[in-house]
């Protein structure tokens, strides 16, 4: 299987990436891992004219202590994550979700950047970066602006980047241990059906993986956890109002079963995390 | 475009389409048909070399991306006098393939783990190798090898 012919450029810099985007922007699309973009093309599900690879832009892989927040360059790999000292101490989740993407091969190419702009319903690190209300910053012709996780996910594989906006960095409020990942699947090196991101340090967040068509807050689970539910009670709610995808892998009902008990057993990881 | 990739060690420039793929960039621009593709899809991994030292499928990474980086392929493990890599001779002693067809991925696979994990447990190796499938089913020997191959002492019975 090989891709649609495109034009391929290499940017030096993330203006030269938004200044080929402008030009093209109903042809031109940014190259990062090339992990979910290739895949697509090489379907023909996605037929680019221009491929702008901003893969070997300078200074955009990095984890920072950043005094309140952890911040994460967009050209992240997935494997610099997972082993990241600061992400382990101070946003110890996305290093357990990185950790858990695909295979190794998958982790030394995927980035964050390219993982949260793809926008997949069915991806880890969207899951994470909302329970973590994490705030993404973006590049675009008239500078940069911040984006809340919150108001991110739009629609499946929609986005509220701009086709001429470039994912440059992701900041995490620093957080303790209190947290847990969730992710069910029956073989190796698969997707989640089902997977759960829960927060407890401050107010508690919840998120979860495959269960619509954007990566989603259990609204329900988090407002019965603020009245004060236990983690059984709370979880008992955490596929109401949504409608989850039926698939070769599961029905939505079943996803519907499986978020409740992925939601318990999340809720009990991170309380008993929290001591 | 033209693309140079240092391969095995040895400078190779090659006019290629934008859109060729570094296992046919290797397989038919190089010649170096130890390589194997399986599943085209990113799911098999019997397509992995390593890419500036790190298992990466390459069916699944243009030329164009490693243009001016380095591949190491299975036919640049062993030494010039064909002293088989450590992965390689552990493979052998250890019975570690069938058919054969996952062999050159899976050894390429083994060898960046082991570079991330000097000392890997069983589990580890296990979890390391996920990304790699074997039709043959033969994945006890290649663990075994895998462990060998690291100098564990770990008993795998
Ligand atoms: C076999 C396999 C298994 C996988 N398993 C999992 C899994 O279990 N869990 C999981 O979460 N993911 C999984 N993935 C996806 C993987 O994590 C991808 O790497 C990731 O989703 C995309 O990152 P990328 O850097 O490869 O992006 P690319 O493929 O390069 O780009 C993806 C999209 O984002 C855009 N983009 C990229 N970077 C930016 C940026 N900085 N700013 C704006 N737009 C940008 C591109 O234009 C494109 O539309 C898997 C992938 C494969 C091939
Ligand atoms: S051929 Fe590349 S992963 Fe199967
Ligand atoms: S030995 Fe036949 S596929 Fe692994």
């Amino acid at each position: 299987m090989i891709p649609a012919k495109f034009e391929y450029r290499r940017a030096g810099s993330v203006d030269e990436a938004i200044g080929w985007l402008r030009e093209d922007p109903d042809d031109a699309k940014l190259l990062a891992g090339g992990h979910s973009l290739l895949p697509l093309m090489k379907l023909r599900l996605a037929t680019p004219g221009v491929l702008v690879d901003v893969g070997r832009i300078d200074g955009l892989s990095y984890v920072r202590d950043a005094g309140d927040h952890v911040a994460i360059g967009a050209l992240t790999r997935h494997r610099d994550l997972e082993t990241s000292e600061v992400a382990r101490a101070h946003a110890p989740l996305l290093a357990r979700v990185a950790a858990q993407i695909g295979d190794p091969q998958v982790r030394h190419r995927g980035t964050i950047g390219g993982s949260l702009a793809h926008g997949d319903p069915a991806s880890d690190l969207p899951a994470a970066a909302l329970a973590y209300g994490a705030t993404f910053v973006a590049q675009g012709p008239n500078g940069t602006r911040q984006i809340p996780a919150d108001e991110f996910f739009l629609g499946f594989l929609e986005t509220a980047l701009q086709p001429d906006e470039m994912l440059t960095e992701i900041r995490v409020p620093k957080s303790g241990g209190a947290s847990a990942f969730q992710k069910f699947n029956r073989r190796a090196q698969d997707w989640a059906i089902v997977g759960v991101a829960a927060v407890l340090d401050g107010t508690p967040r919840v998120a979860l993986v495959n269960m619509g068509p954007t990566p989603v807050r259990a609204r329900a689970v988090e407002e019965a956890l603020a009245s004060g539910a236990s983690a059984v009670d709370a979880a008992a709610h955490a596929a109401d109002g949504l409608e989850p995808p039926s698939d070769v892998h599961a029905s939505s009902e079943y996803r519907r079963h499986l978020a409740t008990v992925l939601v318990r057993r999340a809720l009990e990881e991170a309380s008993a995390a929290r001591g | 475009m033209k693309v140079t990739v240092t391969v095995n060690g040895r400078a190779e420039t090659h006019d290629v389409e934008t859109r060729t793929l570094l296992v046919y960039f290797l397989r038919e621009a190089c010649g170096l048909t130890g390589t194997n593709v399986g599943c085209d899809t990113t799911s098999c991994g019997a397509c992995t070399v390593l890419l500036n030292g790190e298992s990466v499928k390459s069916c699944t990474v243009l030329a164009a991306q490693a243009d001016g980086q380095e591949v190491t392929t299975i036919e640049g493990l062993a030494k010039p006098d064909g002293t088989f890599h450590p992965v390689q001779q552990a493979f052998h002693e250890h019975h570690a393939l069938q058919c054969g067809y996952c062999t050159p991925g899976m050894v390429m696979a083994i060898t960046s783990l082991l570079k991330e994990h000097p000392n890997p447990t069983e589990a580890e190796v296990r979890e390391g190798l996920e990304g790699n499938l074997c039709r043959c089913t033969g994945y006890h020997n290649i663990v075994k090898a895998a462990l060998a191959a690291a100098g564990s002492t770990e008993l795998v019975s």
